[in-house]
């Protein structure tokens, strides 16, 4: 009985509070609190810090233009080190500071768990790297949007490629088990069993940062695969291509975009010749994506990261809805964000009903004398 | 003369540390690029730096020594919070003061510092419930982890498929986290000290492997979202305010935890403990039974933790097996200890310091897990048997035989 | 046929590697009775040294020859190095303390030195210099057996009879020996145990930096985690061996890595820890001391 009553009291104690600071929350601020949200620390810093870059970027720019009416952009960083425990406490941060639109996060499992917390103060998020099905397919997130194609259309690509294009029958699925790569490969296998063109003739999760994968790569070799479509990220895929070449394997490794990065290729070295790779489609022939490349080489000396142009063009979006709708609320800028078509390094954007990017998909890479080409 | 000789060997120790660390400090290397960099900078660095964190270590062992040997009274060793503890007057002002602080937190700081504080409370309750097993049952327990993911996926499953609320999940996680501690306390049974551990720890990295695999039962790595938080007479709350409530709701659970923990350390069950810590043999000599002790305490310990695990669940609304790695385990583990084992008051300062820290060390940014790590060693050094170890019951013999004993008085510390 | 041979050479491989990070765990706690949970890193640390000192070597353009034998000689001397440091700062102090303050104190330890590398070099994976050529004449079984799992098995056997005749023959070896039977004893009959102690955490500390060099050419790469996992399996396979046996822990090593290689193998790469851990727990249920451990009979 004594619960009870406390809780009442609480309950009340908590209402009081809350109408106390409402008024402080609605009340807009002379600057537009722009969120980033994503990995800026620890191991996998390196997705994390390239969207940050391009964030400020932009944002650098249009201040210096005056801001958007009159209103310059404040920009709120915080690190979630793509952990969802800790993406709870990130987006709490962001929500209770005020920001009004969020770049991020980036880690798949971070976003679907900060995603409740932004979902309830109705603040728009766009990830320039998510890829989660459930972030968009499953209708819960109406205030998510991204600037990355889902992984519902990358296990096609991949293995559509693999099989149409390499003319492969027998496949072998291998994945991290992780909330990036199992999900993709569960999505591969099912795939290639409704287009029933091909087999799946392995289908295994690898722990990561075992110590060596001998043991799978022979297991690959005795399932007589002709090619592994692997769903993870570069460190796992460059440690089995390693191995298979000692092995002497021969069999054509296809992977996804966490393995479409310059370091896989610098860690494999020589072992990553051959290596195909699904990436986001290819903006090198686009003038935007040159000029955010420059932008980046200017400012910072160096080659942009992964999903620089992603969060390029996600914070691109993003201003341009809150200077059309000429509000913050989440409404408004989602009729501007699916309406409208913007120009950036991705290509010109607009969005669907579910918050995908219309027009963004997948393209294959292959290594190629150190360096991944689009296939043709 | 001295003073030369101390500045030799502090030269010598400079030198040796710019010594070990000289491939990773000095040089970088580029294997693309194929360059390299030789930072010698860095070394004069580390040189200076080593010199003068030598002498500050050098100073506070003189003064430790020279304190050690001032006051040899008993009393004064005590810790101040337990001479506070002790005196009834100072103590009810103490908990008075702790009571307001807690419940006035969240007016005045901002939703993200009591959502810090939040998961700060819980991990004090993990480290109580842990501190049953390893602090005063003396079990080395690696694997605690496992019994937080039975509750927290308990809730995240039982919400997902049937829709149960948090109230009627909570009890059910905690049975079903003390079950779990019953199964693994059967096989370990005769089990002792580092193979006990080991076990433990391959069982808690089992539970999650099994959660990570088994994706028809548990979705995987992908885990569960949208997991409905706690709830109050159908009364839904928006972000603010739900984290608010949970922070009350977290508060009262400490509480609650606090005594019973406080009275089972106190009963006849909690003295058992006590005597199976400090000498198995002995203790099966009075006729305790070992079996029973035993697993009530792995059971009793995993119960809180699946409690909190609920908690978890419902606090962040997503659960995955990454949440639940060994590191968990440790960080609980470091809770107990570095509180000072069997120590209830050491598990608060425990739990909430090195929960805290690294929130708060965020400003140091990158170099924030490396001062947690150098923190963690130096207070082990520093004071090895923890911040609030226990105090020993001792019972002292009057001089007049007619003073009636005072056991209790200190029984209640 | 085929498949059971590589599935027993892979296992056997990475049974070497356990094998040599798992004796710096079992020898420490054969003399001290801690578990040096810093141990994986030490085994990190080594192979970082290795990586730093083998592509500094090869951009100023030394022959292979005498890469390996440099960089080797670098990680063993900087990996015992740190383990000898790292006694001394985290350890010796707490020698007398509580039992379980040294162990946090080793957590500590291990989050600092795998920031330290983190810090001081780069977060990234690193590519690890090709040290171990193919040989020639290993190319007709190289789908089975490679050349580098080759040269990890015969390194380790070196490794072992060097390690076991330092134990059975030298001076030091035997004054460890007496230290683990009983220090308060040894320190009587005039040994330094601190010198033991100083001794033991060196040579396990080497021959981890021998695994790190071995197990990071073999795979081609490293990163500032590696020690972690390596050491938790490591310290489950010594444990799995009896704790404090020289020899269990090799004998632990490989039946680890081979219940890993097989069950990937037969069943599902899934479970391969699953595998493992279930094997540990099985093991010790029957022989509650590991297989090779002495069991003590606890004296009142």
């Amino acid at each position: 009985m004594k619960f009870t009553v406390s809780g009442k009291f609480l309950s009340t104690a908590a209402c009081v509070m809350l109408a106390l600071s409402a008024p402080a929350l609605s009340m807009a601020g002379d600057t537009i609190k722009f969120g980033i949200a994503g990995p800026h620390s620890g191991d996998l810093a390196s997705y994390g810090l390239p969207s940050a870059a391009a964030a400020k970027l932009v944002i650098d720019k249009v201040n210096a233009n005056g801001g958007i009416k009159g209103k310059k952009i404040e920009i709120l960083q915080e690190d979630d080190v793509c952990k969802p425990e800790i993406a709870t406490n990130t987006a709490t941060k962001l929500v209770s500071s005020g920001v009004e639109v969020v770049l991020g996060h980036i880690c798949s499992g971070a976003t679907v768990a900060a995603m409740p917390i932004y979902k309830d103060a109705g603040i728009l998020v766009m990830s320039p790297s998510a890829t989660s099905d459930e972030l968009t397919y499953s209708g819960k997130y109406p205030n998510f949007f991204r600037t990355i194609a889902p992984n519902a259309a990358q296990s096609p690509a991949m293995v559509d490629f693999a099989i149409n294009k390499l003319g492969f029958k027998k496949i072998a699925i291998v994945h991290d088990k992780g909330d990036y790569g199992k999900p993709l490969a569960e999505g591969a296998k099912a795939y290639v069993e409704k287009s029933g063109k091909g087999q799946v003739v392995l289908f295994e999760g690898i722990t990561p940062g075992a110590m060596d994968y001998s043991a799978i790569v022979q297991k690959i070799k005795e399932s007589g695969a002709e090619v592994v479509v692997f769903g993870g990220y570069h460190p796992e895929a460059s440690k089995i291509v390693s191995i298979m070449n000692k092995k002497r394997l021969k069999v054509k490794f296809v992977s996804d975009d966490g393995v479409k990065d310059d370091t896989f290729i610098k860690v494999a070295g020589a072992d990553a010749e051959g290596v195909y790779a699904a990436g986001p489609q290819d903006n090198s022939a686009n003038p935007l994506a040159l000029k955010a490349k420059e932008e980046h080489k200017a400012a910072f000396k160096s080659d942009p990261g992964a999903f620089y142009e992603g969060a390029y063009a996600a914070t691109v979006v993003m201003l341009n809805a809150i200077d059309k709708a000429g509000s913050t609320k989440l409404e408004d800028l989602k009729k501007v964000l699916q309406t409208e078509k913007v120009d950036t390094p991705v290509g010109a954007v607009s969005f669907d009903e579910k918050g995908d990017a219309i027009g963004v998909g997948f393209s294959m890479y292959v290594v190629e004398k150190g360096k991944y080409v689009v296939v043709k | 003369m001295a003073v030369f000789k101390e500045l030799k060997k502090g030269a010598l120790i400079s030198l040796w540390f710019v010594f070990l660390t000289f491939p990773v400090m000095v040089i970088k290397v580029d294997p693309i690029a194929r360059t390299v960099a030789w930072r010698w900078e860095k070394a004069l660095y580390m040189a200076a730096g080593t010199f003068i964190v030598y002498f500050l270590v050098q100073f506070f062992m003189k003064k430790k020594a020279t304190r050690q040997e001032t006051n040899t009274d008993k009393e004064q060793h005590l810790s101040i919070i337990h001479r506070i503890l002790q005196d009834p007057i100072q103590r009810n002002i103490l908990l008075g003061v702790i009571a307001v602080a807690a419940l006035l937190f969240p007016q005045f700081l901002s939703a993200y510092q009591t959502n810090v504080m939040t998961t700060a409370l819980m991990y004090v309750v993990l480290g109580l419930g842990l501190n049953i097993v390893v602090g005063l049952a003396g079990l080395l327990d690696l694997g605690f982890v496992a019994f937080y993911a039975v509750g927290a996926y308990t809730y995240a499953l039982l919400n997902l498929h049937f829709g149960l609320g948090f109230w009627t999940v909570l009890p059910i996680g905690g049975l079903l986290a003390a079950t779990f501690g019953i199964l693994l306390g059967f096989p370990v049974l005769r089990l002792r000290g580092d193979y006990l551990a080991i076990v433990t720890l391959g069982f808690g990295e089992i539970i999650r492997l099994v959660l990570e695999n088994w994706g028809e039962f548990s979705r995987g790595p992908s885990g569960i979202s949208n997991i409905s938080r706690p709830g109050f007479f159908g009364i839904d709350f928006d972000l603010q305010a739900s984290i608010i409530y949970t922070y009350y709701l977290m508060v009262l659970l400490v509480i609650f935890t606090i005594f019973v923990v406080n009275r089972l350390q106190d009963s006849r069950l909690g003295r058992a403990w006590i005597a199976l810590r400090e000498d198995e043999i002995a203790c099966q000599a009075m006729g305790i039974d070992k079996r029973k002790t035993k697993l009530v305490a792995f059971s009793l310990g995993a119960f809180w933790a699946g409690i909190v695990g609920v908690m978890f669940a419902a606090k962040t609304t997503f659960v995955n097996p990454a949440s639940f790695t060994f590191l968990e385990s440790a960080i609980i583990l470091s809770i107990v200890v570095l509180g000072g084992m069997g120590s209830i008051v050491g598990v608060l300062f425990g739990a909430l310091i090195l929960i805290l820290m690294p929130e708060y060390l965020r400003a140091l940014s990158q170099y924030r897990m490396l001062v947690f790590g150098v923190i963690l060693v130096c207070m082990m050094v520093f004071r090895p048997q923890g911040l609030f170890p226990t105090i020993r019951r001792t019972y002292t013999f009057k001089k007049k035989p007619h003073t009636p004993c005072t056991d209790d008085q200190t029984a209640n510390s | 046929m085929d498949y059971f041979i590589e599935l027993l050479f892979s296992g056997l491989t990475r049974g070497a590697i356990y094998a040599l990070i798992a004796l710096g765990y079992t020898m420490v706690y054969g003399i001290i009775g801690l578990i040096n949970f810093a141990h994986g890193e030490i085994y990190m640390i080594g192979a970082f040294t290795a990586f730093i000192v083998a592509t500094v070597l090869s951009i100023y353009g030394f022959p292979v020859l005498a890469i390996v034998i440099i960089a080797g000689i670098a990680a063993v001397v900087w990996s015992s190095s740190y383990g000898y440091t790292l006694e001394k700062i985290a350890y010796k102090p707490l020698r007398y303390a509580p039992r379980l303050s040294p162990l946090i104190s080793a957590i500590g330890m291990s989050i600092f030195l795998q920031n330290y590398i983190l810090l001081a070099q780069t977060p990234d994976f690193l590519p690890f210099p090709k040290l171990i050529p193919d040989f020639a004449f290993m190319e007709p079984i190289a789908h089975i057996v490679g050349s580098t799992d080759l040269v990890i098995l015969v390194t380790t056997v070196i490794v072992m009879v060097a390690l076991t005749f330092i134990i059975k023959f030298t001076l030091i070896g035997k004054a460890m020996r007496a230290t683990s039977q009983d220090r308060t004893m040894a320190t009587l009959v005039g040994i330094n145990v601190n010198r033991v102690i100083s001794a033991t955490f060196i040579i396990g500390s080497g021959l981890a930096a021998i695994g790190g060099l071995l197990i990071a050419s073999h795979i081609g790469q490293i990163n500032f985690y590696i020690g972690f996992l390596a050491g938790i399996k490591a310290f489950t396979a010594a444990v799995l061996g009896g704790i404090g046996s020289i020899p269990g822990a090799v004998l632990g090593s490989l039946i680890l890595g081979l219940t890993e290689s097989f069950a990937t193998g037969y069943v599902s790469s899934d479970y391969e820890d699953v595998f493992a851990f279930s094997l540990l727990v099985l093991i010790l249920i029957f022989k509650p001391s590991g297989l090779l451990g002495k069991a003590t009979n606890q004296k009142v």
